[in-house]
């Protein structure tokens, strides 16, 4: 059968994943140290699975709402207005989706027409680009700099605006890049899209792992900004559940009532195991979750420094748990000098082009991994680079 | 402990290992060895400070709660025991022989959140028959070490 001719034109046209790509060649070497991993390095608190395992002991094994459960959703409703300071009515404005990933492409369909324009951020998340090209929309990228520590610039969106932009798409902290936005820049982005009449889809995800004083923002928060901001978070970064696939969307009832016709055919509801560990993460995790945040801290003060030292020009990135050092010093591209230190020292980590031609000239190192194994990771880059 | 490294390390944890060779009439070269063997086999499971929290006033609350279990088929106590074994309030947690079968050792911030493990987590579990928990009021020595620092002796310098 010719099977590529089964294949709709839209799949067909999506390009794989530059990562995946990269570490089909990882896969089946001994003795890398990948920098690679986007998640984190410590198994899920033990008190959050204790009580996946006790909701199954006590055969909690049915569909709920799809919502989601409502004491979850009272419990993300109580998390999100102390951390974000933004109010949601849990009966009407929560959705819990499987991850944040369910939650954006829920939020693109809901959301768009074909043709209609979306701006992302790059370099980003590889996802972004595939979701919104799945939903019928054309992606716009807008470039972030490192003169700017990858924060994006209210100037350069508004050069990016037409009149067929919809929606607007942040993600700070930034995969990869670990930026994070100056609060006077967001505010001029939520000017932007009030008077362009955009909806921001803003993802989260990472905004408990901030490690410096400011403390975090959502523009959601911005004075006009809830009644047009679908809010992204779930549990995955913070709370190190990233296999339990859950997360949510907090927005106005309609944007949430859109979502769900989508949701409730699609998925019907997350699984109610993993709503019973979020309850427990949200309820009883901040402890946990903080002792996870300041190890990681350390560990992005060691490389940051290290990096620097060897002569890969690196900012200190605000948040989540990349660093994205500058290579093109060396003279050789993002996917040479990965390919390179994978064969010479053993070290994975991911050019920076996988997240948009922005990215070139970088590359993507996590830190979510042990301090011996990064400790020995920096030696072997230093050595590398030493080589060139 | 019949080995007298292991016995050293358990005073001297900080003792480098040059410094253990030294005490011992080893070689650096075996003590770090050894020690390397044992970190990985899990002989040696951690190295930690004994703090006195009145001292850096702490206000946290310990609790020694007795636990009667009802052992299952096959398992016995191991499998409930590792499974509250490994909440993080719980810092040990032992099999007894006499009128209660775990002695579970808990930490928390305050008795609010002590109370609050033992009557969520704890005696909920199934195969917990009953809980009787006892707050720590004061501690006089904790592993090995006594918590009054004694007197300088007054040992003469020389002796006849």
């Amino acid at each position: 059968m010719d099977y590529v001719a089964k294949i709709s034109r839209q799949v067909a046209s999506i390009p794989r994943s530059g990562i995946r790509d990269f570490f089909e060649l990882v896969q089946g070497r001994d003795d890398v140290i990948s920098l690679g991993v986007g998640e984190p390095d410590f198994a899920t608190p033990w008190h959050i699975r204790e009580a996946a395992i006790y909701s199954l002991e006590k055969g909690h094994t049915s569909y709920t709402s799809n919502l989601g459960l409502l004491s979850l959703r009272k419990e993300i409703s109580r998390y999100v207005s102390a951390f974000f300071g933004v109010d949601y009515a849990p009966g009407s404005e929560v959705l819990v989706t499987v991850g944040v990933s369910e939650a954006i492409d829920l939020a693109l369909r809901a959301l768009l027409n074909p043709g209609d324009e979306v701006i992302y951020h790059s370099p980003c998340y590889v996802s972004y680009l595939p979701s919104i090209a799945l939903a019928y929309g054309v992606p716009v990228d807008v470039p972030t700099r490192k003169a700017d520590d990858f924060a994006l610039k209210a100037a350069m969106l508004e050069a990016a605006i037409t009149p067929k932009t919809r929606v607007l798409m942040l993600n700070f902290p930034t995969n990869p890049t670990g930026a994070v936005m100056p609060p006077a820049e967001l505010e001029k982005i939520a000017a932007l899209c009030i008077k362009h009449d955009l909806i921001v889809l803003s993802d989260e995800i990472y905004c408990e792992l901030r490690y410096d004083e400011d403390a975090h923002v959502s523009i959601a928060s911005l004075p006009g900004m809830k009644e047009r901001t679908i809010l992204l978070h779930g549990f995955s970064k913070a709370f190190a559940m990233t296999g339990f696939r859950l997360g949510y969307a907090c927005a106005p009832a309609p944007l949430i009532e859109a979502m769900m016709k989508i949701h409730q055919y699609a998925m019907l509801c997350a699984p109610i195991t993993s709503q019973a560990a979020a309850l427990e993460a949200l309820e009883n995790g901040s402890a946990a979750m903080m002792k996870m945040r300041d190890s990681y801290h350390r560990r992005r003060d060691f490389v940051v420094g290290r990096l620097n030292e060897i002569g890969l020009d690196c900012h200190s990135p605000g948040g989540a748990f990349y660093v994205f050092p500058d290579i093109r010093e060396t003279g050789l591209s993002s996917k040479d000098f990965a390919m390179k230190l994978l064969d010479a020292e053993d070290v994975a980590a991911v050019p920076g082009d996988a997240f948009g031609e922005a990215g070139e000239g970088f590359l993507r190192c996590c830190y979510a991994t042990s301090f011996e194994e990064l400790k020995t990771a920096m030696n072997r880059i230093d050595r590398f680079v030493n080589s060139l | 402990m019949n080995d007298p490294l292991l016995t050293l390390l358990q005073t001297k944890a900080r003792y480098s290992h040059t410094e253990l060779a030294e005490a011992l009439s080893l070689s650096p070269e075996d003590v770090s060895a050894r020690i390397a063997a044992w970190e990985k086999d899990g002989t040696i499971l951690g190295y930690q400070a004994v703090i006195d929290d009145d001292k850096v006033g702490d206000l946290g609350v310990s609790a020694f709660i007795e636990v009667k279990v009802t052992p299952e088929r096959g398992g016995g106590f191991d499998r409930l025991a590792m499974r509250v074994a490994r909440f993080d309030q719980v810092v040990s947690c032992y099999l007894a022989s006499g009128g209660y079968d775990l002695m579970v050792v808990v930490e928390g911030a305050d008795l609010r959140e002590v109370a609050s493990f033992v009557s969520r987590k704890l005696s909920t579990l199934d195969g917990v028959i009953s809980t009787a928990t006892h707050f720590r009021l004061k501690t006089y020595k904790e592993m090995g070490f006594v918590f009054e620092q004694e007197e300088p002796e007054g040992r003469l310098p020389v002796t006849p």
